[in-house]
């Protein structure tokens, strides 16, 4: 990894990521976090930071089209990778199947948990297309939410998984 | 009453939904200003300590940090939520009461460099003797946390009506027992955060907060400014649940940073910053005493009470009121003794958590009421529907019920449960537990004193009819009161949902409303959306009548087609009439706003507690509990509620859902702990234990039929209300299912094999002392288990 030095010796490296189809291509520090560099540098806050321990999963982003907690990852160790965020699940106007379902579902209240839940659920359906409650629960136990008690959002999914096949499209 | 209703009483899905399913909806956190600064608060690190020297001169060095600001630096008024007890300062100028009190803040270029200032900020402390139990605060000799309060008695509350003692002297049985709840704490996933900044004079603030109202108010009369010159927004909140009530050192430092910069800056807690913040779920030890007669009627109770309030008031004087004063809504009884001691101690403020004060009282007389029923051998469904409180009555302590279903609830809640079959039916180690709850549509009177009413909406149709907005203040925290209100507006109009667009809590462009609390925004804001939408109506149909030569009275409006009621096929769309009012008489704007009407008694305290209307909910939950390790299984939960006509259903039980959420987490595994330095030692979401997907059982919510003649097309609340009775339906199923009773709070795997060890021990010899939890001090431990 190419790295440059400033006045103060603070290292830099150049990092070469994919986000959501997109090249791109950014200087970072070592202690740089993967979440960071999307909300901040990016401009990509769909991301959400709840506790920057690996807690609570709001910050899940699908790194490779698994799941990850971005503030675990340094960017540095993104590098080469491809990185799917919640802006990246949509490919257009119209809505994935699984963000469809999150709201005729009512599976949203405050919304905070929102996208890292829509990002699990959509690494569970790429693996397992037709998962049951108990491996949807797995899937999402990783991501606190505090409002709905995770009842419509195990509908929901569910209610997704069970769409036909030709409607389902990919991630990455 | 069946009126057929064409947005009302639909699952429309939320209006946020999409933004939110995209990523697209923006936090406060997510905003970014040009030229913004970040900026974080110094706490302290001890729980009572004199500040001798606060030295900044090393972090004002470092490069990139813009401004360091101590008491010194900011206004020296005390704040609060009530008048009569404003106990805190921005920054703490003699000494500091909690690890985590306020005492600096930094801007800087970025986060990084903030936090390296903070660490360079050398604060000198003389030490302190700190109290972390209510107790022991209480004693004479105790380290003295505020010095205009002796004996650390923030709140003292002695209320009776009727004649507690005379009841007590016509009982057939009496009995006592002590309860003691936790401090818990709101946990929304959001962080707080707030972004200030200043136009000359002029403050904007936003923040994720759930009273944009209160948030200007405090803010105004800190710094001296008329409110006028203080906006504050509402973006997005990612949940509140009574954590983002009142202004924090966010918004003030935040507000002193930007000044002395002038630049944006924005303010946020991480995680530990959050709990130290606190204001949750106080702590409080619950003594009931309560004599019935022979069949198990309730004649009186003597509700005695001692809360652990923390460092600051906050919220909780009215928390300290509501624990009495919500008692006496689902039983119907006449002599009724509250006393209540909120205490302070070295520990972070607590305030008010979904439910205010009222869950851990209610958990307690829950549990307490079928110890009674177990000491007559009553079924405890029967006695609940021996007392239940009946529609137009009114309680000991002057609050109205006007529509009240509770014995539907307990019939329906038993019914779908199987209760008949199962209680007392069940195998070993399996078992049902049932408990009742009430709560408030709105509080009737604000937290400060004013005239002003409690909600006010306004509607703009758009000039060519197409589409109609409404301002309100009220807060979408994540409930879905922007979606609610849109449903109302639509109604009222005789328009569509799909019309509808909504600007919301800006004190700006939108006019007064308190915000999102005491479960008060479908009442109270729907009220005066409901008046506004009847006002464009009215106007629209008289425009109509003009168009088509008929007397406006005869017209009515649905799904935006104005029709003659004797002959609905003569139709005008409401566009065409809408964008004719425009042209010739300008603007299409209806306004409404709501005020109580004149609520309770006149006794002190007597404002806490009343409300337009009051819910009621019955749940029924089903356990196991494995004897060898005391791990507790919910199996299933049925929650049955009467709250008024519905006006999303989807969205009603989505916040049934919720709120049983909480109050299972809060039943079995939530607390906050600390060291015996008042230090938290579990301020993360890994060692606080929130219920995650799996740990969630089957549940289903009910209703009853319900009309509350004091809302808007007969609505009550549901958001609060649905976490009353759960802490108490748990603890009643673990008493069935394994036969002992944990008198505290969490009912935890570990005190429920604790009390299971105790009993098999009980029939060989004398019961050993328990020992107690690691982390817990003093007095506490006598009322433990």
């Amino acid at each position: 990894m190419e790295r440059i030095e400033d006045k103060h010796g603070v290292k830099r490296y150049l990092i070469q990521i994919t986000v959501n189809g997109d090249d791109r291509t950014l200087l970072v520090k070592a202690n740089m976090l993967l979440v960071n560099v999307l909300r901040d540098r990016l401009d990509l806050t769909g991301t959400k930071k709840g506790c920057e321990l690996g807690n609570c999963g709001s910050c899940s982003a699908l790194l490779d089209g698994k799941p990850v907690n971005s503030c675990l990852v340094l960017a540095v160790e993104a590098d080469g990778h491809e990185i799917t965020t919640i802006e990246g699940v949509a490919q257009s106007d119209e809505l994935d199947r699984l963000q469809d379902s999150f709201v005729e579902n009512a599976a949203i209240q405050c919304g905070y948990c929102t996208p890292g839940m829509i990002l699990s659920a959509k690494a569970l359906l790429t693996r397992n297309p037709h998962p049951t409650e108990h491996e949807v629960r797995q899937a999402i136990a990783g991501n606190l939410c505090r409002c709905t008690g995770y009842v419509n959002i195990v509908k929901a999914v569910l209610a997704a998984a069970n769409r036909p096949e030709n409607e389902i499209r990919g991630v990455a | 009453m069946k009126e057929e209703h064409a947005v009302i009483g639909h699952s429309v899905p939320k209006i946020d939904g999409r933004v939110k399913a995209t990523g697209q909806a923006r936090y406060t956190g997510d905003l970014r200003f040009p030229n913004m600064l970040v900026g974080k608060i110094l706490t302290s690190p001890h729980a009572h300590a004199r500040i001798v020297r606060i030295d900044t001169s090393e972090a004002e060095r470092l490069p990139g940090v813009k401004a360091i600001i101590t008491h010194k630096d900011v206004p020296s008024r005390k704040y609060g939520i009530s008048p009569a007890r404003w106990d805190e300062n921005i920054f703490c100028i003699d000494k500091v009461r909690f690890v985590g009190d306020k005492v600096a803040a930094v801007a800087a270029v970025d986060e990084e460099t903030v936090y390296k200032a903070l660490k360079l900020i050398r604060v000198e402390y003389e030490i302190l003797p700190a109290v972390f139990d209510p107790v022991e605060a209480l004693a004479e000799d105790a380290p003295l946390i505020h010095e205009e309060f002796p004996r650390n008695i923030n709140a003292e509350i002695h209320q009776e009506f009727g004649n507690v003692e005379e009841a007590f002297s016509r009982a057939f049985h009496i009995r006592t027992d002590t309860y003691v709840g936790q401090r818990t704490y709101q946990s929304p996933i959001e962080p707080h955060s707030a972004i200030c900044m200043w136009d000359g004079g002029k403050l904007t603030v936003y923040a994720s907060t759930q009273s944009p109202h209160y948030f200007q108010y405090y803010l105004a009369r800190e710094f001296e400014l008329p409110m006028g010159d203080v906006r504050v927004l509402k973006t997005f909140v990612g949940g509140g649940f009574g954590g983002k009530m009142e202004p924090t050192g966010l918004e003030f430092g935040g507000a002193v940073l930007a000044r002395i910069t002038g630049r944006p800056v924005k303010m946020f807690y991480d995680r530990a910053e959050m709990f130290a913040h606190n204001r949750g779920r106080h702590r409080q030890i619950m003594e009931l005493t309560t004599g019935v007669d022979r069949n198990g009627k309730i004649l009186g109770c003597h509700a005695n009470f001692i809360m652990d309030g923390g460092a600051y008031t906050s919220l909780g004087i009215a928390s300290a009121y509501y624990a009495g004063a919500l008692l006496t809504l689902t039983y119907d009884f006449n002599d009724y003794k509250f006393d209540m001691l909120r205490i302070y101690t070295n520990l972070p403020a607590c305030g008010a958590q979904r439910g205010h004060g009222a869950p851990q009282p209610k958990y307690a007389f829950e549990c307490h009421l079928d110890n009674i029923a177990r000491d007559l051998e009553l079924d405890p469904a029967q006695i609940r529907l021996l007392n239940a409180r009946k529609p137009n009555t009114v309680t000991p302590n002057s609050f109205k019920i006007n529509s009240c279903e509770l014995t539907a609830c307990i019939e329906k809640a038993r019914r779908l449960s199987g209760w008949d079959e199962k209680k007392g039916k069940l195998p070993e180690g399996k078992g049902i537990g049932m408990a009742v709850g009430s709560f408030v549509s709105g509080a009737g009177y604000p937290i400060y004193r004013t005239d002003l009413p409690h909600a006010a909406a306004i509607i703009k149709v758009h000039e060519d009819g197409s589409a109609a907005t409404l301002y309100t203040g009220a807060t979408d925290i994540g409930q879905g009161s922007d979606t609610v209100l849109c449903q109302m507006a639509a109604e009222a109009m005789g328009i569509k949902y799909e019309h509808m667009k909504i600007v919301s809590a800006d004190t700006e462009t939108t006019p007064h409303d308190f915000g999102a609390y005491a479960s008060r925004q479908t009442l109270m804001s729907g009220a005066a959306v409901k008046e506004a939408g009847e006002m464009v109506k009215e106007q629209v149909l008289e425009m109509a009548g003009a168009m088509l030569e008929v007397d406006p009275k005869e017209l009515d409006c649905k799904n935006a087609t104005i029709f003659l009621r004797s002959d609905p096929e003569i139709t005008i769309p409401f566009r065409n009439v809408a964008r004719k009012f425009f042209v010739d008489k300008g603007p299409l704007v209806g306004r409404g706003a709501y005020t109580p009407p004149k609520l309770g008694g006149s006794f002190k305290g007597a404002a806490v507690g009343t409300s337009p209307a009051y819910s009621f909910a019955t749940q029924v939950s089903e356990v196991e509990v494995d004897r060898e390790t005391g791990e507790i299984n919910v199996k299933e939960v049925w929650d049955v509620h009467d709250c008024g006509k519905v006006i999303n259903p989807a969205l009603l039980h989505a916040q049934v859902h919720g709120a049983l959420f909480m109050g299972m987490g809060e039943a079995i595994w939530e607390e906050v702990r600390f060291d015996k330095n008042g230090k938290i030692v579990n301020p993360n979401l890994s060692d606080y234990r929130l219920p995650t997907a799996l740990d969630m059982p089957k549940v289903t919510s009910e209703l009853v039929e319900s009309y509350e003649p004091a809302g808007p097309w007969g609505v009550k609340e549901v958001g609060e209300g649905a976490t009353i009775p759960t802490m108490g339906c748990f603890a009643n199923a673990i008493l069935d299912a394994a036969g002992v009773r944990v008198n505290s709070l969490p009912l935890s795997y570990e005190k429920v094999w604790r009390a299971l060890r105790e009993k098999e021990a009980e029939g060989k010899k004398a019961p050993k002392p328990i020992e107690h939890e690691e982390g817990y001090t003093g007095e506490l431990a006598a009322y433990e288990m």
